[in-house]
C-alpha cells in the first residue's frame, strides 16, 4: 500500500450477502462454518473491522445476523477484531447490536425517513455504545451533489452532536460513491463531488470520519476488472488525500496507484476527477486493451535449462513443466544408474518441495496437479527400466507412504473431489488405487483386500450415498476389516461421520476429510506412528459431536405440520393471471451449441473446485492466489476452445410444459387443459421452521395456483446434459497421465451444463414461457438470479428428495430425448447433467427445507406411495429427529 | 445533552475524587461466613417454610436479619470507608431463581440500599467531616450472553440480552428507590452482559427522571489478562465507555499483586476515574484468602502512589482491617489525574481498535 493509505482504515467487505455470491450461498445453505472461513480470511488479510451484512429478500435476516455474530464470538480469531452490523432494516441492526460485546460500528442510519425516526435510532445506537454510519440521504433522497452532501452532512452532524449525545468521534459520515463514466454528462462529476465533499467533511465537522463503498464508481466497467481496480486505486489516492479515512473493500486486494501503467492511469485520473470533456471516451478507447490478461505477453524464461539436471527436475516439479520431462529423467538415470535412484532422489525431493510449499499455503491445487502430472510422466518413463531391474534381481522395489483405495461409492457418479485427493495424495508418495464411480460395497472390500490397501477413502456428493457409506462401513466391521476409513465429499459432513458412519465401524476408524488439502495429513496421521493419539482424539470429537447433535435434536422449535401449511406462502391469486407457455409437451435441443453457452458460465464455482476460494472474476486479481488462478483460467480457456472447436464433448436439453395446479403440498400435472386426470404428481415438502418474524414456511407447491381458485397455471420442467463424450475424453487423459486435463475437462464438462441450464431457463422466459419478453440481463446478473421464476432441482435445498428427478425423466422422456440416466441412487449420468422444475410466478423464490418432523414424513411417505422407512432413508439429512431414538420411544 | 453534565451526587462525588483518593468498602460474603449461620439462621421467621433450601443465599438476610447487615456497613465505614456497597451482588431475577425467589429481588435490592443508607446516616451523625455514599451493586448474574455453555453448540445463548436488559433494570429500580447514590455494575466477566445492564440501567434513570453516577467494574479472570469473554482490558473500557462512568476499573479474580498491570492499563485509557478493589492475594490451598490487611495495604498504597488509582476497595476475603490499612496506606496520596484523551473513533472486539 502507498503511504498514504497508512491512515485508512480496511473494512472487509466479504462477510456481506448483498455483494458476495459465495457468502450468500454459504448462509442460504446454513454452511455457516464455511461462511466462519470467510471472515477468517478476511482478518487474515488485514481487515482490520468485518462488515456484515445478511440483507436478502429470501433470509431470516434478523436470525442470520443474530446466528452468524453469535458464532463469530467464539471464534477468537475472527472476535478479535470489531464488528461492522450492515443492513438496511433497522430491526436486524438492532438485532445485531444486541449481540456483540465490543463496540462496533451500524452501518448506517439516515435522515431519509426524517428527523424523528433518525434520532430515535440514534439514541439507541448511543445505548447499546456503537459507532455509527449516516448516509447522505434525507427526505427529499440520496445526496448526488456537493452542495446537498455538505449540507445533509452538516444536518445529520448537528443532530448527533447536540441533540443526541453522540461523541464526534463515533461518527462516519458515507457521502455515496456513484458511478462515473456512464455516458450521462450529470454523472461525470460524481468522484469529484465525493472527494471534495470528504475534504468539506474533514474540515468542517470535527473528528468526524469519512468513509464509503468504492466499487460503485466503476459500474461501467464491469467485466474490464484490470480499469475497474485502476478506477478505484485513483479514487482512493485523491479520496484519501481529501481525508476519506475509512473504506468497505475487499481487503488485500487494492491495487497500487503508482503501479498502474502510466497510460491509464492518466485516463483513469481524467474521469475521475473529470478533467476533461472527453475523459470518458478516451478511457474507452484504450479500456479494450486492458481485459483479461491485458495483453501482456510472457516470453518463456528458459534459463533454468542451464542448471544441473536434479534442479531441472524440480523446477519442471515445482513449476509444471512436462515439455522436458523425459528428456530430463533419462539424464538423471544416465547418471545416477538406478532408476529408482532418480525417483526416490530428484523426484521425490522435488515433490517434497510441492508438499511443502502447498502446506505453506504458497502452492494452489491447480499447480500441484500440474506437479503431479509431471511426476507421473517421469515414473511412467522410468517404468520400464523398473521392471526390468525388478525381474533381474527379483524383488519388489515399493516405498510407498501406503496404500489407499478411493471409490465413490454405488449409485453415485461424481468425482473430481475423489480424482483430486487422488492425485494430492500420490503427490506424498501415497500408493493410490483408484476404483473409479458408482462402486458396490463388496467390490471395494474385494479390491481393498487383494491390494492390502492401508486406508480405504470414500466419496459421494449426493445424499442417498450417505447411506451407502453407512453401509459400507458396516461391512468393514462385518468382514472383520480393521484398516482406517476416509470420508469425504460434498454431503458429507463430520456430524454425519460422527452419528452415522463411525458407529457402524468399531474395529476400525471412520474419519471424516474437509478436503483435498487436509487429506495428505489425515493419512499420513492414521498410519504413522501417532496414530493411537490422533484416533483417540478423533473418537473423543465424534463422542462430543454425537452427544451435541442428541442435545441439539428438537433444540430448535419447529411447527406441526397443519400449522405450518397454515403459513404457506399466500397471495392473491384472484387477481392473478398464470402466463401461459407457448406449446404443451416436450422440446428436444439434440447437440445444443456450445460456443453459445460459454458467456453463461458462472466461473467462481469452477475454482471453488480446485479449492481456491474467492469470487471471479476479483479472484483472478486477488494477491495471494491471483497468479495461480491466472494460470488455471488461462488453461481452462485453451481447453475450452478446443472442447468445442473439436466436439469433444456434446450437450443435449429437453425442457416441457404441463398445465398444472396444486393440491395440497402436491402439484398435479396434466395431460392436457381438461386438466381432468394427472399425468404425473410433484411432490414437494414444506419448511417447519418455527417462525416469529412473520415470514411464510414455504414449499414449491405454493408457487403454483391451487386448483380451487380455478385458474390455469403451468409448470415445465428440464433436463440438460453437457458430459456427453466425457467418459471417453477422460479415459483418454487417464492414458496420457495427466490428471490435470482429466480434471479439468471433468470441471469444465460441469460448467458447462450449469451454463446450458442457465441459458435454457433464460430462453425458456424470453421464448417458450415468455413472461419476460423484454428481460435484458448480464451474465453477473443471471449468476445473481436477478429474474423472475425459479428452476430448483431435486436433491437441492429447495426439494431435498432426490427420487423426484424420477417423475421428471418419465415427464421429459430425458433417457430417449437428452441421453441421460438415473443411477439407483437417482444420480444422473453423465455426471454434468441438471434437471429441475420450472416456476413462472413474479414471487418465487429458493429457499432452503431445514429439518422436518415426522408428521410431514408420514404426511409425504402416503402422498409418495411409501413405507415411512423409506421416507425417513430418502430425507435422512432433514428428518428434525432420530428415527430410531422415536421407534425406541414408541 | 453533553458529557460535561453530571447529576448533583456526581458533582459532588468528583469534587471529593480531585481533592482526595476514595476508599470503597470490603467484603459483605467474608463478613456474613463469620456469622456462621445455618439455615434456620439464613430463613429468619419469615421464610420458616420455604420450600426451598436458602442458606447461602446471603441477599437474603437484608430481610431476615437486617440489623446485621447493617452493622457491617457500620463497621467498614468506621474502618474510612467512603463508599459502602448495598448486599444486593445476587438479587436478580436470575441469580435468584436458585432459590426460587424471583419475586423478591425487588425487595431485596430496595432494602439493601435502604440498609446502607441508614448506616451511612448513623456514622455521619457520629463523624459530619465527610458524607459517605450508598453504591448499589449489580452483580453479573450466573449466565453470560456471549459465550455459549455448550461447547458442541457455540451459536448457543443460555441468555439473552433483552432478558439481562429487564432484569438487571429491575434490581436497579429497587436500588433507586431504597436510596442508593451510586449504581455499581461490578464483577463483569462478560461485557455483553454489562452492556445489557447499562441499557436497562438508563431505562430506569429515564423511568425515575433522574440520573445516578455509574461505576463499572470488570473482571480479569486469570493471569491470561483477559475478561472471561476474551477482552483486553483496553477493549473492555471501549465497550462501556458510552455509559460514561464516573469509574470504571477491575475487582475480584486477582489479588493486588496480578491485578496491577491491568489497572495501570485502564489507568492509561480511560478519561473518568479508576477504581481498584482486589481480593486479598489468590486463594491459598485451602481456597481462603490470607493476605494480610498489612501486606494488601502495601501494594494498594503502590498503586496510589504511581497514580493509577482514584477509587480503592477490597474485594474477596477482605474485611473492615484490610480497609483501615488501605485507607491509612492512601491519605494524603494525590489521586489518578484523569488524563485527557485524543478523541479518536476507539472500537472493539476481543481486542480494541483505534483509528490512526
Amino acid at each position: 500500500m502507498t503511504t498514504e493509505t497508512a491512515n485508512f482504515t480496511m473494512i472487509g467487505e466479504r462477510t456481506n450477502v448483498t455483494g458476495s455470491a459465495r457468502f450468500r450461498k454459504l448462509i442460504a445453505n446454513d454452511d455457516y462454518e464455511a461462511a466462519l472461513d470467510v471472515a477468517r480470511a478476511q482478518v487474515e488479510n488485514g481487515a482490520q473491522i468485518i462488515d456484515v451484512n445478511m440483507d436478502e429478500g429470501l433470509l431470516d435476516s434478523e436470525a442470520a445476523m443474530v446466528r452468524f455474530l453469535n458464532l463469530v464470538a467464539a471464534e477468537p480469531d475472527i472476535a478479535r477484531v470489531p464488528v461492522m452490523i450492515d443492513s438496511s432494516k433497522w430491526s436486524v441492526i438492532e438485532a445485531g447490536l444486541k449481540c456483540i460485546q465490543g463496540k462496533g460500528i451500524v452501518n448506517s442510519i439516515s435522515l431519509k425517513e426524517g428527523e424523528e425516526s433518525f434520532v430515535d435510532q440514534a439514541e439507541k445506537v448511543r445505548r447499546y455504545g456503537a459507532a455509527v454510519v449516516v448516509m447522505a440521504f434525507d427526505e427529499k433522497g440520496q445526496a448526488d451533489t456537493y452542495e446537498r452532501k455538505t449540507e445533509i452532512a452538516r444536518r445529520s452532524y448537528d443532530i448527533l452532536v447536540e441533540k443526541v449525545g453522540i461523541a464526534p468521534q463515533d461518527i462516519i459520515i458515507d457521502p455515496n460513491v456513484f458511478a462515473v463514466a456512464t455516458g450521462i454528462e450529470e454523472h461525470n462529476n460524481y468522484g469529484v463531488d465525493f472527494i471534495e465533499a470528504t475534504r468539506w467533511i474533514r474540515q468542517n465537522l470535527p473528528h468526524a470520519h469519512v468513509s464509503g463503498g468504492i466499487s460503485n464508481l466503476s459500474f461501467s466497467f464491469r467485466g474490464n476488472e484490470t480499469v475497474r481496480e485502476a478506477m478505484h486505486a485513483v479514487f482512493l489516492y485523491h479520496a484519501i488525500r481529501a481525508g476519506m479515512d475509512m473504506g468497505i473493500v475487499n481487503a488485500g486486494q487494492l491495487a497500487i496507484y503508482e503501479e498502474i501503467e502510466p497510460e491509464l492511469r492518466e485516463r483513469v485520473e481524467d474521469v475521475v476527477l473529470n478533467r476533461r470533456a472527453d475523459a470518458t471516451d478516451r478511457l474507452l478507447e484504450i479500456a479494450g486493451r486492458y481485459r483479461g490478461e491485458g495483453g501482456k505477453k510472457r516470453e518463456a524464461d528458459l534459463s533454468w535449462r542451464e542448471m544441473p539436471v536434479e534442479k531441472r527436475l524440480e523446477h519442471a516439479l515445482v513449476a509444471g513443466i512436462t515439455e522436458f520431462i523425459e528428456g530430463d529423467t533419462e539424464e538423471a538415470r544416465a547418471t545416477l544408474g538406478r532408476p529408482l535412484d532418480v525417483i526416490e532422489g530428484p523426484l521425490m525431493a522435488g515433490m517434497n518441495v510441492v508438499g511443502d510449499l502447498f502446506g505453506a499455503g504458497k502452492m494452489f491445487l491447480p499447480q500441484v496437479v500440474k506437479s503431479a502430472r509431471v511426476m507421473k510422466q517421469a515414473v511412467a518413463y522410468l517404468m520400464p527400466y523398473l521392471e526390468a531391474e525388478q525381474r533381474e534381481a527379483g524383488i519388489e522395489g515399493s516405498s510407498s507412504a501406503g496404500t489407499v483405495l478411493l471409490a465413490t461409492v454405488k449409485g453415485d457418479v461424481h468425482d473430481i473431489g475423489k480424482n483430486i485427493v487422488g492425485v494430492v495424495l500420490q503427490c506424498n508418495n501415497f500408493n493410490v488405487i483408484d476404483l473409479g464411480v458408482m462402486v458396490p460395497a463388496d467390490k471395494i472390500l474385494a479390491a481393498a483386500k487383494a491390494e492390502k490397501a492401508d486406508i480405504i477413502g470414500l466419496s459421494g456428493l449426493i445424499t442417498p450415498s450417505l447411506d451407502e457409506m453407512c453401509h459400507v462401513a458396516s461391512e468393514m466391521e462385518r468382514q472383520g476389516f480393521e484398516v482406517p476409513l476416509m470420508i469425504g465429499g460434498a454431503t458429507t459432513s463430520k456430524v454425519h461421520t460422527a452419528v452415522k458412519i463411525h458407529p457402524n465401524y468399531g474395529r476400525g476408524q471412520a474419519v471424516y476429510v474437509t478436503d483435498a488439502s487436509r487429506a495428505v495429513g489425515v493419512a499420513s496421521r492414521l498410519l504413522g506412528s501417532e496414530k493411537g493419539s490422533f484416533v483417540t482424539d478423533l473418537r473423543d470429537e465424534y463422542a462430543r459431536i454425537a452427544e451435541g447433535h442428541a442435545r441439539g435434536r428438537g433444540g430448535r422449535d419447529r411447527m406441526a405440520l397443519a400449522t405450518a401449511r397454515g403459513n404457506g406462502f399466500k397471495t392473491d391469486w384472484s387477481g392473478y393471471q398464470p402466463p401461459r407457455p407457448r406449446f404443451h409437451g416436450t422440446l428436444i435441443f439434440p447437440d445444443y451449441d456450445l460456443a453459445e453457452l460459454v458467456r453463461y458460465i458462472d466461473w467462481t464455482p469452477f475454482f471453488q473446485t480446485w479449492e481456491m476460494t474467492g469470487r471471479y472474476p476479483r479472484l483472478l486479481e486477488d494477491a495471494k492466489v491471483g497468479p495461480a488462478a491466472r494460470a488455471l483460467f488461462n488453461d481452462a480457456q485453451a481447453m475450452l476452445q478446443r472442447m468445442i472447436g473439436e466436439g469433444w464433448l456434446k450437450a443435449n436439453a429437453v425442457i416441457g410444459f404441463w398445465p398444472a395446479n396444486a393440491v395440497g403440498d402436491d402439484i398435479m400435472v396434466y395431460e392436457d387443459e381438461d386438466r381432468a386426470s394427472p399425468r404425473a404428481v410433484l411432490h414437494t415438502l414444506r419448511q417447519q421452521m418455527a417462525r416469529q418474524s412473520g415470514r411464510p414456511n414455504f414449499a414449491l407447491a405454493d408457487f403454483v395456483a391451487p386448483k380451487e381458485t380455478g385458474l390455469a397455471d403451468y409448470v415445465g420442467a428440464f433436463a440438460v446434459t453437457a458430459g456427453i463424450g466425457e467418459e471417453e475424453l477422460v479415459a483418454r487423459f487417464v492414458k496420457e497421465h495427466d490428471d490435470y486435463g482429466k480434471i479439468l475437462a471433468q470441471a469444465l464438462a460441469d460448467r458447462l451444463a450449469e451454463a446450458l441450464a442457465e441459458r435454457m431457463h433464460e430462453r425458456v422466459r424470453r421464448e417458450f414461457w415468455a413472461y419476460a419478453g423484454d428481460e435484458a440481463l448480464s451474465n453477473e446478473e443471471l449468476i445473481a438470479e436477478q429474474y423472475r421464476g425459479i428452476r430448483p432441482a431435486p436433491g437441492y435445498p429447495a426439494q431435498p428428495d432426490h427420487t423426484e428427478k424420477g417423475t421428471l425423466f418419465d415427464l421429459l422422456e430425458a433417457e430417449e430425448a437428452a441421453g441421460m440416466r438415473l443411477t439407483e441412487s437417482y444420480a444422473m449420468q453423465p455426471a454434468a447433467s441438471v434437471c429441475g422444475v420450472y416456476f413462472s410466478h413474479p414471487d418465487a423464490a429458493y429457499f432452503g427445507l431445514g429439518k422436518i418432523e415426522r408428521d410431514q414424513v408420514a404426511d409425504y411417505a402416503e402422498r409418495k406411495g411409501w413405507t415411512i422407512d423409506e421416507a425417513e432413508r430418502w430425507l435422512a439429512p432433514n428428518l428434525a429427529y432420530d428415527p430410531k431414538v422415536l421407534d425406541a420411544a414408541e | 445533552m453533553t458529557d460535561t453534565v453530571f447529576c448533583e451526587t456526581e458533582k459532588r462525588l468528583r469534587a471529593l475524587a480531585a481533592a482526595r483518593i476514595l476508599v470503597l468498602d470490603g467484603a459483605m460474603g467474608t463478613m456474613i461466613q463469620r456469622l456462621k449461620l445455618d439455615e434456620a439462621g439464613y430463613r429468619g421467621a419469615r421464610f420458616a417454610d420455604w420450600k426451598q433450601d436458602v442458606r447461602g443465599n446471603n441477599d437474603l438476610l437484608n430481610l431476615t436479619i437486617p440489623a446485621a447487615v447493617r452493622d457491617i456497613h457500620v463497621e467498614y465505614l468506621e474502618a474510612g470507608a467512603d463508599i459502602v456497597e448495598t448486599n444486593t451482588f445476587s438479587s436478580t431475577t436470575i441469580a435468584q431463581a436458585d432459590y426460587g425467589m424471583e419475586d423478591l429481588v425487588y425487595e431485596l435490592n430496595y432494602e439493601g440500599a435502604r440498609l446502607a443508607a441508614e448506616a451511612c446516616r448513623t456514622v455521619e451523625a457520629r463523624d459530619p467531616s465527610r458524607p459517605r455514599f450508598v453504591a448499589g451493586a449489580i452483580g453479573p448474574t450466573n449466565r453470560t450472553a456471549s459465550i455459549s455453555p455448550d461447547v458442541n453448540n457455540p451459536g448457543f445463548r443460555a441468555i439473552t440480552f433483552d432478558e439481562l436488559r429487564i432484569a438487571y433494570a429491575e434490581a436497579a429500580r429497587g436500588l433507586i428507590d431504597g436510596g442508593a447514590d451510586i449504581i455499581l455494575i461490578e464483577t463483569v466477566f462478560d461485557t455483553l452482559n454489562a452492556k445489557a445492564a447499562i441499557f436497562g440501567v438508563e431505562e430506569i434513570f429515564v423511568e425515575k427522571g433522574r440520573r445516578l453516577p455509574l461505576m463499572i467494574s470488570g473482571t480479569i479472570t486469570d493471569l491470561s489478562g483477559r475478561t472471561l469473554s476474551g477482552q483486553t482490558p483496553e477493549a473492555f473500557w471501549y465497550s462501556l465507555a458510552h455509559a460514561r462512568p464516573f469509574s470504571i476499573g477491575l475487582n475480584c479474580a486477582l489479588g493486588a499483586k496480578e491485578m496491577r498491570a491491568h489497572i495501570a492499563e485502564l489507568s492509561r485509557v480511560a478519561d473518568t476515574l479508576v477504581c481498584a478493589y482486589p481480593n486479598a492475594g489468590l486463594p491459598n490451598e485451602f481456597g481462603e484468602y490470607d493476605e494480610s490487611p498489612e501486606a494488601m495495604a502495601a501494594l494498594v498504597g503502590e498503586f496510589a502512589r504511581s497514580g493509577l488509582v482514584n477509587i480503592v476497595g477490597g474485594c474477596c476475603g477482605t474485611t473492615p482491617d484490610h480497609i483501615r490499612a488501605i485507607a491509612g496506606a492512601v491519605a494524603g496520596v494525590a489521586p489518578r489525574v484523569v488524563p485527557v484523551i485524543e478523541p479518536k473513533l476507539r472500537l472493539s472486539g476481543l481486542e480494541s481498535f483505534v483509528t490512526v
